[in-house]
């Protein structure tokens, strides 16, 4: 059973079977992606109380929901690296790091555009905004402990233990609107009653969420191959696959 | 869009949201194309780099 587990998640054997899947994410992303967008740009109708401005929320609720979702799927394939020594788990949370950060940023700058017409500014240090502007440094603080020690075995110690650290930070983002009085609205899709959101809205907003969690599954695995290579410089199987290239 | 007729200026203007609106969908695009352009660029630089090496350990033997 242990060698079986340490054989499909060698790097060389996930380099070798992961090619032939990132298609298979990477097209029904950008089908659903096209659809949705479509659906949530033109057909989707007008918010009574927030007109048009409304319709970045196709964007930005899915970049947040992933910014969360990235983060603890890194956080845990570095806690699976810690303890089991799993080597493509630490592939997959250093192949992650860059993606989460970059729909964090997404979600904090559409956060933004959306706030200036609906509060009158881009930016308050409310308890959402600055939560998720942490898990943004919490990112950043992965990706710099990851290119700034030489050995991976350390670095993959020292970040994965910033990432286990940092999931906090997670539900004090999921329930700072509740916790605290922010300017942010509340929940309106993840809570326990229905949904409060129009149909003709929430399909699209559900079709978009659905189109960036299998971008970041093609995403991440072109760039864990791109880490497996590298980690894997100095063994053979890589330099006999680079020959060939 | 409220309206019975579809017009595509009324469309591009997004009730007077246009820039806010806009401005969003673009750096969603702008976000996503890097997230594609990056790790190709960074498979070439792992294999270029992975090359020179092969070629220095030869060099030196």
């Amino acid at each position: 059973m242990w060698n079986w587990i340490h054989k499909f998640s060698s790097p060389k054997y996930f380099y070798d079977m992961s090619a032939k899947l990132v298609p298979w994410f990477a097209i029904p992303a950008l089908l659903i992606g096209v659809y949705g967008l479509y659906l949530g740009l033109f057909v989707a109708p007008t918010d009574y109380q927030q007109g048009e401005s409304y319709r970045i929320i196709f964007i930005h609720v899915p970049a947040a929901w992933m910014s969360l979702f990235i983060y603890m799927v890194m956080a845990t394939s570095a806690a699976i690296g810690l303890i089991w020594q799993i080597r493509l788990a630490d592939v997959v949370a250093a192949a992650s790091a860059p993606i989460g950060a970059s729909f964090t940023f997404l979600a904090l700058v559409t956060g933004s555009l959306w706030g200036k017409p609906m509060w009158g500014t881009y930016w308050v240090w409310d308890a959402r905004l600055t939560s998720e502007l942490i898990l943004l440094f919490l990112y950043f603080g992965y990706m710099a402990l990851q290119s700034s020690i030489e050995d991976q075995r350390q670095a993959d110690k020292a970040s994965g233990l910033l990432a286990i650290v940092g999931v906090v930070n997670i539900p004090i983002i999921h329930y700072s609107v509740e916790w605290w009085n922010t300017l942010h609205q509340g929940a309106t899709v993840a809570k326990f009653d229905k949904p409060s959101m129009h149909i003709d809205m929430l399909i699209p907003l559900l079709l978009m969420a659905l189109a960036f969690k299998l971008f970041y599954a093609a995403v991440v695995l072109v760039r864990a191959r791109n880490e497996a290579l590298y980690r894997d410089r100095n063994r053979r199987w890589v330099r006999e696959l680079i020959e060939k290239i | 869009m409220n309206g019975s007729e579809f017009s595509w200026s009324e469309f591009f203007a997004m009730g007077g949201y246009a820039f806010f609106v806009w401005t969003s969908y673009g750096i969603a695009l702008v976000v996503i194309l890097l997230n594609i352009v990056m790790p190709m660029i960074e498979r070439k630089k792992v294999i270029s780099r992975v090359k020179r090496a092969i070629r220095r350990e030869q060099l030196q033997q």
